[in-house]
């Protein structure tokens, strides 16, 4: 039926076409308005009303923030307090705040050491074993973050599986749960590494393999192709990746809780969630929007990235 | 692996001057390695989970040492058992009637707004589509905290609780849909579209009987990832649940754990918790298999569509 044009409107008429193309606009405006005014009112306006806490008053009676919309009546002292906090004397939240740096660096740096190659051998060498290697590297993925924690938790109590085979090598049995910073980073490898890894492995996957072939027929050998041409060809995904670790790995607080719980191992959403009770939330959320300021400039730097990505795919 | 390889091979030719090239004999030769590299990091990534899979059908109260095979913690107990603990009880299908919500709000508000946004060129569509990356990219916590101050403070008829997990797991998920969309749309390009409207459909009927059938397995895809990722979820429901009766099992998993009470029971929480995401990929690998047969599209792609990495 379709397939019968009607003869009012010739597909050669361009001019015409043009003109039909104008006015319907609005269509497009009404599909896209309730996700608009969706995130306008609920995301924009939360993050609005978080900066209008962070810079309004306490209430003394009742001890609760009282937030203040005008801009022009903000009142600084949540601000002066957390960066106090974290830049003044008796800066505790300074230290909290190098020491989320330094976890999130290590851990994200072991994360990459560990994933690409296993991603690299599975999107170059995996052959005909490709499918079944593919599912046990996505299958972490479909285990829910807790469950995975958990598993820890069980392997590494101070008479689990982990500390048994330790003490039968002789190797005594360490305290894993006890506030250690290594089971925060081996927490924070394994919990999100299969982000890192898919993004990987797709990025991995799309590298034509005749570029690589090209590399060796001219000569190079396997290392040398691998650093002049695979390298260079997956700096995106990597970039992406590490983005997409880093990111989540700075506001998780629930890692280091159960796998530590200690002060000294604490992180800066450690700090942001345990301020949410009332008396302090006013701090709890400028140290959340100073935490966003840092990372809008990575978070920008990605949403560019894709755009230009899915740009450059059509 | 590889350097016993060649120190042998060295071994073998010592004595001959060409002993280099031969070393690279076999540019092709497996990559032994890297090979026996996977293997230990998939060991080390999955076989912690079956240890505390098996951990739930422990007969004992331990979490640390097994003795032995036993429903106890599944239905057994009639006080400590998942099906007799209210609590535990109640998380299930909390967590499932927050999937099933986020899931039929979040797939047709970001399909629609894809839709629109990537039609619609300007400055307004541009700066909503930044805004919704951003939404994909920002920190939990911080998304969280924003979510748990609205609620509280500015919306606060809503309250903490049910509606406010909703509101806040849709905002939190619509960009899966979104983004799944207009990736797949950017590669269908527009001749369909031009097609359908030279040859006389009216937007709406180009929209319903050419795009959507044309998006199915994508919108397919990225409500099997809103579905799953709700069941994971746990920074938005943890900062936004106010009581036991809107609480999902990733937060009493978190909460009781962390308690102090953890036992055999959370494993079999979890283990429920790891069933229902696994049949959601399984069903999602199978429906996104049936709608894209006939394209040249394999059992790897539709994995890696289904786990959001296309």
């Amino acid at each position: 039926m379709a397939t019968q044009a009607p003869p009012e409107r010739p597909p050669t008429a361009a001019p015409g076409k043009q003109k039909e193309h104008q006015p319907n606009k609005l269509f497009w405006i009404i599909l896209a308005a309730p996700g608009m005014i969706w995130l306008a009112i609920l995301f924009v306006i939360p993050f609005y009303a978080m900066l209008a806490i962070g810079e309004g008053k306490l209430d003394t009676q009742t001890e609760s923030p009282v937030a203040v919309y005008n801009p022009f009546t903000w009142s600084s002292a949540n601000l002066s307090n957390v960066w106090r906090d974290l830049f003044g004397s008796n800066a505790f939240a300074g230290d909290i705040a190098w020491r989320t740096i330094w976890y999130v660096a290590i851990a994200s740096l072991l994360s990459l050491v560990i994933a690409y190659p296993a991603a690299y051998f599975v999107a170059r060498f995996a052959g005909r074993r490709k499918g079944i290697f593919l599912l046990l590297l996505i299958a972490p993925f479909w285990i829910s973050y807790m469950m995975r924690m958990l598993a820890w938790i069980d392997l590494l109590q101070s008479n689990g599986y982990v500390n048994k085979i330790l003490s039968f090598v002789g190797l005594g049995s360490p305290d894993w749960l006890g506030g250690h910073f290594y089971t925060v980073i081996l927490g924070l490898v394994y919990g999100y590494i299969p982000y890192l890894i898919l993004v990987l492995y797709a990025g991995l996957d799309r590298i034509d393999a005749s570029l690589i072939e090209a590399g060796r027929d001219l000569g190079l050998g396997r290392l040398r192709t691998f650093v002049r041409v695979t390298l260079p060809l997956s700096r995106q995904p990597i970039l992406t990746g590490m983005l997409i670790t880093v990111l989540p790995m700075l506001g998780d607080y629930y890692t280091n809780q159960l796998l530590s719980g200690a002060r000294d191992t604490s992180m800066i959403g450690n700090l942001i969630q345990g301020q949410l009770s009332i008396p302090s939330a006013g701090q709890g959320a400028i140290l959340s929007l100073i935490v966003l300021v840092v990372l809008l400039v990575p978070m920008i730097y990605y949403v560019i990235a894709t755009n230009r990505s899915s740009r450059a795919a059509s | 692996m590889t350097s016993t390889v060649v120190s042998e091979r060295v071994a073998t030719k010592a004595g001959t001057k060409q002993a280099r090239p031969k070393l690279f004999r076999n540019p092709w030769r497996h990559p032994w390695f890297l090979e026996g590299f996977t293997w230990l990091y998939l060991i080390w990534s999955l076989a912690p989970i079956a240890i505390a899979v098996l951990f739930s059908f422990n007969k004992g109260k331990s979490q640390a040492t097994y003795q032995g095979l036993s429903f106890r913690w599944y239905w057994g107990d009639k006080v400590n058992s998942i099906w007799y603990n209210p609590q535990l009880h109640s998380a299930m299908f909390t967590t499932l009637k927050l999937s099933a919500y986020t899931t039929l709000i979040a797939v047709p508000l970001g399909v629609a707004f894809a839709l629109g946004i990537n039609r619609w060129r300007g400055k307004i569509p541009s700066s909503f589509n930044f805004i919704m990356i951003l939404s994909f990219v920002v920190p939990e916590l911080i998304f969280g905290v924003a979510m748990f101050f609205v609620f509280t403070q500015l919306f606060s008829g809503i309250g903490l609780g049910l509606l406010a997990e909703i509101l806040g797991l849709v905002t939190w998920n619509v960009s899966w849909p979104a983004i799944i969309v207009q990736a797949r749309l950017v590669t269908i390009g527009k001749q369909y579209e031009e097609a359908s409207a030279d040859l006389g459909a009216t937007q709406w009927q180009t929209i319903r009987r050419v795009m959507l059938p044309l998006l199915y397995p994508a919108i397919f895809a990225s409500a099997i990832l809103v579905f799953s990722g709700v069941i994971d979820d746990f920074v938005v429901v943890d900062l936004l649940s106010s009581n036991a009766t809107n609480t999902p099992m990733s937060v009493i998993i978190y909460s009781t754990q962390h308690g102090g009470n953890g036992g055999p029971a959370l494993n079999a929480l979890a283990t429920v918790m790891l069933l229902m995401s696994f049949v959601v990929a399984g069903l999602g690998f199978l429906g996104y298999r049936l709608m894209t047969r006939g394209q040249r599209i394999d059992g790897q792609q539709a994995l890696t569509a289904i786990a959001g990495a296309e």
